[in-house]
């Protein structure tokens, strides 16, 4: 078994996507050559993780056709896509974390019993070509991201393969681990295979593609070819992306529109402010959480938020993100150390009581934990001051104080919704992450811990968010900022701290150039070696 | 607006009721099937649980059934499934059978009622409390845990029936038989014992609590997610302990008020599982207390009438339940096809299509021209 | 006591404890099984029945112990089809469909049995016993390991190959993947569908057997609700278990010689009420459950049904 190359051609023609309420992909139409590294740019919801969907046959196109060397091929499911070659890293894990890698791998295999040491020389045969090393008995949960991305790749290559596609690969990788991935892209396209690399970042596409396609509101509305991607300079790539990506919304997004594509490097947008002429809002000293999952829980963490600051909290998702957003709001209990908040302790304080301090949380399970979506865009509301004047009196709720309330938050948050009463999960993800702002800013907030705020956003409402936060921290709030997205941290904070394995690791003043390689070093050197 | 909740309305009504006739429709070809005549059974049904003063009887089943339907009620709400109704049930039963005599020996008949539904009630919520710590804990399943103390509870109601409860004037293991005026009184002009009343008005409270209070908003969020639970500042451990109290509390007292109301004493081995019987009329009733009612009602008739009518018709009482699990599978499939319809999709899954209707066509590469 | 005595005893008491656990054993591996591929079935108790029951009757009719197993295991997949239809390609809610099961199968049983076997009850009387040459002869332990019917053997095998099965075969890498995380089976191009289907049938056949063994060869008889809930025992031991054949085969052993106890301290002289004995299996599981609460881990997508695409 080795690597099928072909000089098949994976022609795309019409591809039409609708679902109830959007068309996913409309008369989409592209060709993917072998060796070469194809980009799909556009922001969350153009449409690129749909068509890679039809690629994988996990759905079926309305209409248009997909053809490998000129015969069109019906991939009703994603065997039909395994055995014509097609192989799919998908941005959301599908390795089953209680196997060992090999057993990861050997899924699917056909055959009675299974054959370990054929898979073994798969497997090596496969890390060879990536020019990486995989334990074969590892199990998976026990896999850094880097590593477990590794396997999927292999994984996507593992019955011989014709077309690799890679959907969003960098947006949990380290700096250092993107090049890693990179210098493994160069490898798999010598081979002749061909490459389909999803991002939403320009300049990876730049750096990385060898063409490049971008996809807006569901339509294919720019290609750059090989030839004139390999004549145009970076600026004039950057330029032509960024006018098919935005369109009209250009001039409405203005400047932000480079930021925004990850076109360029970011650099701080917040006012700077004094340090020591700020009082300090909170302080955890030497805390450590208690949870009852099997979540990573943070241990000895100490830090200071003043107030108007803007603190960023980096790493590689699944660090203790979670533990150190709930330790703070009040929902996971301290074992050791202590919090602090205007002076006062708040240790043994609960949500509740620190809700009514001013200290706030936007959960980045918006759907799960931070709404309740059977229930009405009002109660959700307020659901967070439950048996509170003026909304409750004596046990009884009062549906004209909820109502007058909601519409004052959906109006001041421009939340669109038919009306109150509608039921939350009916909503689009970023109104319901202005739900949970609206919910959280509202009624004495001093302090807001928000985790991964615009993960999975298009790009006006991740403008939006970013500049309700700075908003906040401008009036003298403070913000205790995590997320994955090195980017956004470094727009938004004024320093930056990094989080692995449940410590901070490491602490960055985020005030010029040279940011991301500060916190992706402090990133690296405690998770995958110093290399 | 206003047509639609009253197209909503029909629609409800109709996923309610249409499971309930289609399962009385197939049970009745279960019984063609098996030599027995299902005209006979239900027109049995309708004399003896309606005609004359069976109506009555119809009606005093139902404080107990409805009580339990109560309790299933509100651990359902938050997600607890609750399964270890027959063991509270007859917790609560036991203790009015055993403990009644013992106190209406020594004190006023009504404040030792009053004695006894508060030992029932707290005897089914303290049996509660390790399915409830095991769930809040560790997360164990609480199905398990529960229907594994219901075992335990049955095995605990016998003994004690068969030792320090058991009435040394007869025979057969049984509690002593309370006197008629120390039980709970007739409604006037009735023989209908007021726990029927009793139900009735709990059903309303439950409804009023747990619609419009912040308490029932709690149960609700909690029943949605346990997760936004815990971020509204909810205490999940509390919450699982007190609903698993109050639901086996409430199936415990179920069980006193159907001694002290109508059977006068307990038999080892007597177990009527009447919470079998009414978790599918919850559903149906979309966790609604006062909703309930009628459902209950219509099993209440059922099984009245039933039970002789299945002797009539060579049947054993044992038929009830699979009436109850063919409402239950009808329930399901009914609610199916609702939601299909409801979404304009096609009633077989896509998933199905390809697998089940098309189970051998193993190549799915089409090529054309 | 003399020496004979004791030695008869110990052998009776060690057939009894085989005897109790195998339906068990035969019910929780099934139970395993569909565990495993992400199906939590609470109708087993109602699938034992109805396996037990037509195990019952057919052996009655044929006069055949054999026959009456394959009737029993026929009879468990017929009572999972509605699981099958249900839940496994209509995604209903599993909990519901599996109370639905076990209450049919109980009442079912139960009415068709005293409809027609209450006049005259029927014993099946002896099974067909099949010596193992040579290790039957040994004293005490031979006659109550070696001198098993044929069918207990059989049943020995089938688990052991399952045990295999379900560790060392694509099968079983699959099925447990349908359970881990169904999506990954999807995307490497297995059929979530048909891995739990077969999950389901084979269950049934297991249940099935489990029932058809308890009322063949553990009682001889069949009785209205005769396996008392011995189905919701076997689904404690099977999350105690964590899918592992091994552990729920000693698991199941521990039950038989915590049923076997009870007329054990009969023959001693011990009188423990009968009520006692019926609930020591629950005392045990729940005390069991409350020791290990902590690892018993069931796996991830154990009652979700999988629709492709949905997160």
């Amino acid at each position: 078994m080795t690597t099928t190359a072909t000089s098949d051609v994976i022609s795309l023609r019409g591809i039409t996507k609708a679902f109830p309420g959007v068309v996913a992909n409309d008369d989409v139409s592209l060709d993917i050559v072998p060796g070469q590294v194809h980009c799909l740019l556009g922001e969350n919801g153009a449409g690129k993780s749909t068509l890679i969907s039809i690629l994988a046959g996990m759905q079926q196109p309305d209409s248009g056709t997909v053809s490998i060397g000129g015969t069109v091929v019906d991939i009703s499911s994603p065997k039909v896509a395994v055995d014509n070659g097609i192989g799919v890293v998908h941005q959301h894990s599908t390795l089953v974390p209680a196997f060992t890698v090999l057993e990861n791998l050997m899924l699917g295999d056909g055959g009675v019993l299974l054959d370990e040491k054929r898979a073994t020389r798969r497997l090596e045969e496969l890390a060879g070509l990536l020019g990486v090393e995989i334990d074969p008995h590892a199990l998976a949960s026990d896999l850094g991201l880097g590593q477990q991305q590794q396997v999927e790749i292999a994984k996507a290559m593992w019955k011989g393969s014709r077309l690799l596609v890679l959907d969003e690969p960098t947006s949990m990788l380290t700096p250092q681990a993107i090049e890693h991935l990179a210098e493994s892209i160069a490898r798999v396209k010598a081979e002749g295979l061909a490459v389909v690399l999803i991002t939403h970042k320009l300049r990876e596409a730049y750096a990385m593609g060898d063409c490049v396609t971008i996809l807006r509101a569901g339509r294919n509305v720019g290609h750059i070819s090989t030839e004139e991607l390999a004549t145009y300079s970076e600026q004039q790539a950057q330029d032509a992306i960024l006018a098919a990506m935005f369109g009209e919304d250009i001039v409405a997004v203005g400047d932000e529109a480079t930021e925004l594509a990850g076109a360029t490097e970011a650099s701080r947008e917040t006012a700077a402010i004094d340090f020591a002429s700020r009082p300090v809002r909170l302080e955890l000293r030497g805390a450590s959480s208690r949870g009852a999952g099997r979540d990573v829980d943070v241990e000895d963490v100490s830090l200071t938020l003043r107030e108007g600051e803007i603190l960023g909290i980096a790493g590689i998702d699944g660090h203790g993100q979670n533990a150190l957003s709930e330790l703070v709001a009040g929902q996971r209990p301290a074992s050791t150390g202590t919090l602090v908040f205007d002076g006062d302790d708040i240790t043994r304080s609960g949500v509740r009581g620190r809700q009514r301090l001013g200290i706030r949380y936007v959960t980045d399970d918006r759907l799960h934990e931070g709404t309740v979506g059977s229930m009405s865009v009002a109660v959700n509301l307020v659901i967070k001051r439950i048996g509170e004047q003026p909304f409750w009196r004596s046990g009884r709720i009062q549906p004209k104080a909820v109502d007058a309330e909601a519409k004052r938050l959906i109006d001041e948050y421009g939340i669109r919704t038919p009306s109150p009463a509608t039921r939350a999960g009916t909503l689009s993800g970023g109104n319901i992450q202005k739900i949970l702002l609206a919910r959280e800013l509202t009624n004495g907030a001093r302090l807001v811990v928000v985790n991964k705020p615009t993960y999975g956003l298009d790009l006006k409402t991740v403008h939006l968010v970013r500049e309700i936060l700075t908003d906040f921290a401008a009036q003298g709030g403070s913000v205790l900022l995590l997320s994955t997205d090195l980017d956004e941290l470094i727009e938004l904070s004024h320093r930056i701290q990094v989080i692995s394995r449940g410590r901070l690791v490491g602490s960055v003043v985020n005030d010029g150039p040279g940011t991301a390689e500060k916190v992706g070093q402090y990133m690296t050197g405690a998770i995958e070696g110093t290399d | 607006m206003k047509t639609e909740t009253s197209s909503a309305l029909v629609q409800g009504f109709v996923r309610s009721v249409v499971p309930v006739l289609l399962a009385l429709i197939v049970s009745g070809l279960i019984m063609l099937a098996m030599g027995a005549s299902p005209l006979d059974f239900f027109a049995g049904v309708w004399r003896y649980g309606i005609t004359g003063s069976n109506w009555q009887r119809s009606l005093a089943l139902m404080s107990p059934l409805l009580i339990v339907a109560i309790g299933i009620i509100v651990a359902f709400r938050g997600q607890l499934w609750n399964l270890g109704y027959n063991g509270q049930y007859l917790l609560g039963a036991v203790v009015a059978s055993g403990l009644g005599p013992i106190l209406y020996a020594v004190m006023p008949a009504f404040l030792a009622t009053i004695i006894v539904f508060v030992v029932a009630v707290l005897a089914g919520a303290v049996w509660s409390l390790i399915p409830a710590i095991l769930k809040a804990r560790y997360g164990t399943n609480e199905i398990i845990t529960s229907l594994v103390m219901s075992f335990i509870a049955i095995g605990v109601v016998n003994l004690l029936i068969k030792g320090v409860f058991k009435d040394p004037g007869v025979t057969t293991p049984q509690t002593t038989v309370i006197p008629e005026d120390q039980l709970l009184p007739y409604i006037p002009g009735t023989e209908i014992h007021i726990g029927f009343l009793i139900a009735i008005a709990l059903a309303i409270v439950a409804q009023i609590v747990l619609s419009r209070t912040s308490f029932g908003l709690r149960i609700d969020i909690f029943g949605a997610s346990p997760k936004a639970a815990r971020h509204v500042g909810l205490n999940s451990t509390w919450m699982v302990v007190l609903l698993f109290a109050i639901s086996s509390g409430l199936i415990a007292f179920a069980g006193s008020v159907d001694i002290l109301g109508q059977f006068t004493y307990q038999r080892a081995d007597w177990d009527p599982r009447y919470g079998d019987a009414v978790m599918p009329l919850v559903f149906l009733a979309r966790f609604r207390p006062v909703a309930a009612i009628p459902f209950v009602a219509f099993y209440a008739v059922l099984a009245t009438g039933g039970t002789l009518a299945a002797q009539q018709a060579g049947l054993n009482v044992d038929f009830l339940f699979v009436i109850v699990g063919l409402i239950l599978l009808f329930m399901t499939i009914t609610e199916y096809i609702g939601n299909r319809r409801a979404l304009g999709q096609s009633y077989v899954p896509a998933g199905l299509r390809r697998t089940v209707l098309q189970p051998f066509t193993r190549t799915s590469e089409r090529t054309s021209a | 006591m003399s020496e004979m005595l004791s030695a008869t005893f110990i052998t009776v008491f060690i057939a009894t404890v085989i005897a109790q656990a195998m339906p068990l054993m035969l019910a929780a591996v099934g139970e395993t099984i569909g565990e495993q591929a992400g199906i939590l079935n609470l109708g087993i108790e109602g699938v034992m029945l109805i396996g037990a029951y037509t195990g019952f009757v057919v052996t009655l009719m044929t006069g055949s112990f054999w026959i009456g197993m394959l009737a029993g295991a026929i009879g468990g997949v017929v009572a999972n089809a509605a699981m099958l239809v249900l839940n496994v390609w209509l995604g209903l809610n599993q909990i519901v469909i599996g109370l639905a099961i076990t209450l049919i199968g109980e009442g079912i049983t139960s009415v068709l049995y005293l409809q027609n076997y209450t006049s005259s009850p029927a014993s099946l009387g002896a099974q067909p016993r099949m010596p193992i040459p040579g290790l039957s002869e040994i004293p005490v332990i031979g006659p109550a390991l070696f001198r098993q019917s044929g069918i207990f053997w059989l049943m020995i095998v089938l688990i052991l190959v399952l045990a295999f099965a379900l560790a060392r075969t694509s099968w079983g890498l699959s099925t447990r993947s349908a359970g881990q995380k169904p999506s990954s089976l999807d995307a490497a191009g297995g059929s979530v569908m048909r891995t739990r289907s077969t999950a389901v049938i084979l269950s049934g056949v297991l249940v099935g057997l489990g029932g058809a063994y308890l009322a063949l060869l553990t009682t001889a008889t069949f009785s209205p609700h005769l396996t008392n809930g011995l189905g919701f025992i076997a689904i404690v031991i099977t999350m105690l278990s964590r899918g592992r054949i091994l552990i729920v085969m000693l698991t199941s052993l521990v039950y038989g010689l915590a049923v076997a106890m009870g007329p054990a301290l009969q023959v001693i002289g011990f009188t423990v009420p009968a009520d006692i004995i019926k609930m020591l299996p629950f005392i045990i599981v729940i005390v069991m459950l409350i020791v290990f609460a902590r690892s018993s881990v069931v796996p991830p997508a154990l009652g979700a049904p999988y629709t492709r695409g949905a997160r």
